[in-house]
């Protein structure tokens, strides 16, 4: 009661990842169709097999109708209305850092990624995105000396179009939905990871995506590959300004793990969410997924998922490899009007296949938190075995939770376990701790860390604290 | 003895307290003066309104006073949040303890200490000196160390959750520490080890009282006053001999009471 206003008041917590950088960028004029597609290939200087799969992507796109029936009710994107490369303005060919627009560095500096020699992060490698194109990617000649291949995915497509030409669109083909599609034909840059066989990646990897550009959408595309024997973590971090005009990011990410091979993906999505009514914010509809090809190969996805308008995806496994394992750990928290729908889809398609999902969603304010997943157990996945763990909690009266769990099992010597639950923090629980003398904010986050311990402890450390923090701050004051 | 005690200044003092919930009136004047050393017992029917006066000075935010003062250490409290309250020496150990699935209870009882600490501008502990001293009052309520992994009360038996309350009381060294139905859902032995533990706890500057509607917990600990209460307000104060013989009449022969006043 009295709690309402003091909840109210301190809600207002800036999203301080909201500046804009002033910098001269060169865009290309608005719009989709064939042309722009061709100029965007043209700009970055592709291989006509690209150019080929961007045009029949984009000839697969337009018979393609938007699909809605996640009923997220957005209103109409109008897709002529979105610029479909931005680029900062800079020189042609940078060989090093030093030669990258102070302005740029200074703008990953302020969102906590240094990038200049002497203050890079020492232990992790870090490829920035800005708006269309890669700025730098740290770390590349000692990563270079373990055969570990990091670079933007535009490079890759100049030095290593055989690995390019060999898996892009293999795990998420062009036709696989509408916003992958569209991906393909116009997708800009993103992350390219190649770890070669019996190498342990010696440091995490990580992209940071920065939007900058208003009326530009992101695509980016991203694709690792862990040959034979090799793993590899790798981190991705995503901020945008604050705009009252929603921005649409429409990314595709594929991962190949070989035989014996392990890819653990960690995302921390903090995209701009809009304000308390909902005005502005990112539509982040991101269609990721995985495949274990080789026997005993295992991809690990992580995500705590905390910003955009709206969040639509559902990072997936295909588990192909004889007792290959995928698993899922998700922490996606709403507040406000945000509205998020995601999930994942684990198809067991090779034998003694595992598979884990562990889902937390926490709703705050007037938001919508669905957990959507698909777990099939295809006729050869014999001895094959998920568990699943959706978790929802809820803040205040106001907001929703929904689990749809989808199950199809054509495999009866298989196992599906699936356990699901909703709470909410009660007046009760939270008297409690105050009456210990914890404050009413730590007591939430104290909650809410909590009920997501099971995915942080998934986490690589830094990110750990990082998301920790995150979902304190976001929450503060959701409580009425 | 009890006039040596009244020369220093009151700890607790509830003046004249009316206070409702969702506009239904549930104390009705309830006036009550603790000074340190002193240990007073609340009896009364259920619904009388002694959890609601407990609930109250901790300041839980379901309660509105309507009229009368809280005061503490002789300053008003009636506006302090809970936990400014608690961080100041009030300590309400609940009747029924609240489970907080997969806060684990180490941590919990480090934060909660620490922020009692923080106010008497006493050093903060970190995880390593918190174990050690929370390893010491273990002892005090003959708990197992494997009950600080576990989440807050989760999973506790009635006499688990009771006892981690009084682990909390000794951890926080309350200046005043009011103990609702603390007895209630406790075998004999268990209830032994909490009276012994809030024996040992308390000392000639804690005020302690006690809400129960039993004798038992008073013969382990012997009231300087008890409070009888019904329909809001407290009908009848004597010393312990009064709670022998409610034990022996029964709540019906107060119901009298409440018809004269």
């Amino acid at each position: 009661m009295v709690k309402e206003n003091l909840v109210k008041d301190v809600v207002k917590e800036p999203y301080k990842y909201g500046f804009v950088t002033d910098i001269e960028t060169e865009k290309i004029e608005k719009g989709l169709n064939e042309d722009i597609i061709r100029l965007i290939s043209q700009k970055k200087e592709e291989p006509k097999f690209l150019l080929d799969f961007r045009l029949k992507a984009f000839k697969k796109w337009q018979k393609m109708d938007e699909p809605d029936w996640a009923g997220l009710g957005y209103g109409q994107i109008d897709y002529q209305d979105i610029i479909y490369y931005s680029a900062p303005k800079q020189k042609e060919k940078i060989s090093s850092l030093d030669e990258v627009d102070p302005k740029l560095l200074e703008t990953f500096d302020k969102l906590g990624i240094p990038l200049t020699e002497q203050k890079k992060l020492t232990n992790v490698a870090v490829d920035a995105v800005f708006d269309s194109v890669s700025i730098a990617t740290t770390f590349r000649e000692e990563l270079a000396e373990h055969g570990v291949i990091f670079c933007s995915i535009s490079e890759a497509v100049k030095n290593h179009s055989d690995l390019i030409e060999r898996y892009l669109g293999t795990v998420v083909p062009a036709s696989d939905n509408y916003f992958a599609a569209l991906n393909s034909a116009v997708f800009s840059d993103g992350s390219f990871v190649y770890i070669p066989k019996g190498v342990t990646c010696p440091m995490d990897l990580s992209s940071y995506f920065r939007i900058n550009s208003g009326d530009s959408g992101q695509f980016e595309r991203t694709l690792i590959i862990a040959e034979e024997s090799s793993s590899v973590s790798y981190l991705e971090g995503c901020t945008a300004p604050m705009f009252d005009t929603n921005t649409l990011h429409a990314a595709v990410v594929e991962l190949i793990a070989l035989d014996d091979a392990s890819i653990k993906y960690s995302t921390v999505q903090n995209w701009y969410a809009g304000d308390e009514e909902g005005v502005g914010g990112i539509f982040n509809f991101v269609t990721k997924r995985g495949k274990c090809l080789g026997k005993r190969s295992k991809i690990s996805w992580s995500q705590v998922e905390t910003g955009s308008a709206i969040t639509w995806k559902y990072p997936s496994c295909l588990l192909l490899g004889e007792e290959s394992v995928g698993e899922f750990y998700s922490v996606a928290l709403t507040n406000n009007l945000q509205k998020a729908d995601t999930g994942t889809k684990m198809i067991h398609i090779g034998p003694k296949t595992k598979s884990t999902i562990v889902s937390k969603g926490i709703s705050a304010g007037n938001s919508i938190n669905s957990y959507r997943g698909l777990v099939k157990m295809g006729t050869k996945a014999k001895g094959s075995r998920n568990y699943s763990q959706c978790d929802s909690m809820l803040i205040g009266d106001q907001a929703a939770a929904n689990t749809f769990p989808y199950i199809k099992s054509q495999q009866p010597n298989s196992e599906i376990e699936h356990e699901a639950s909703t709470c909410r923090i009660s007046e009760d629980q939270l008297f409690y701790l105050q009456s210990r003398g914890i404050e009413f904010e730590e007591a939430i986050s104290m909650m809410v860390s909590g009920f997501c311990r099971d995915v942080f402890n998934q986490l690589p450390m830094e990110f750990a604290a990082e998301a920790d923090k995150l979902l304190a701050l976001k929450l503060e004051g959701s409580v009425g | 003895m009890q006039s040596q005690m009244k020369e220093s200044y009151p700890i607790l003092e509830v003046e004249n307290l009316f206070a409702s919930t969702n506009n239904l009136p549930i104390l009705k004047g309830v006036s009550l003066t603790v000074y340190p050393g002193e240990i007073h017992a609340i009896m009364g029917r259920n619904g009388c309104g002694k959890s609601t006066l407990s609930k109250i000075i901790a300041g839980h935010p379901s309660y509105n006073i309507t009229n009368g003062n809280i005061k503490f250490s002789g300053e008003n409290i009636n506006s302090l949040e809970p936990e400014e309250r608690s961080q100041s020496g009030i300590f309400l150990g609940f009747q029924y303890p609240i489970e907080i699935p997969g806060v684990s209870n180490l941590e919990f009882l480090r934060v909660s200490t620490n922020a009692r600490r923080k106010f008497l501008k006493k050093e903060e502990l970190d995880t390593f000196d918190f174990e050690e001293l929370v390893k010491e009052k273990l002892e005090l309520v003959k708990m197992d160390q494997a009950f600080l992994s576990r989440s807050v009360n989760q999973g506790f038996s009635g006499g688990e959750k009771k006892r981690n309350e009084i682990l909390q009381m000794a951890l926080l060294e309350p200046k005043i520490a009011i103990l609702d139905e603390t007895d209630s859902g406790l075998d004999i032995d268990a209830l032994r080890i909490v009276a012994s533990g809030i024996k040992k706890i308390s000392n000639t500057q804690t005020g302690i009282i006690l809400i129960t509607h039993y004798q038992r917990l008073l013969d382990e600990i012997e009231p300087n006053y008890v409070h009888v209460m019904a329909d809001g307000k407290i009908i009848k104060t004597g010393g312990s001999a009064l709670a022998l013989e409610l034990e022996k009449k029964g709540y019906e022969w107060t119901d009298n009471f409440v018809k004269e006043t």
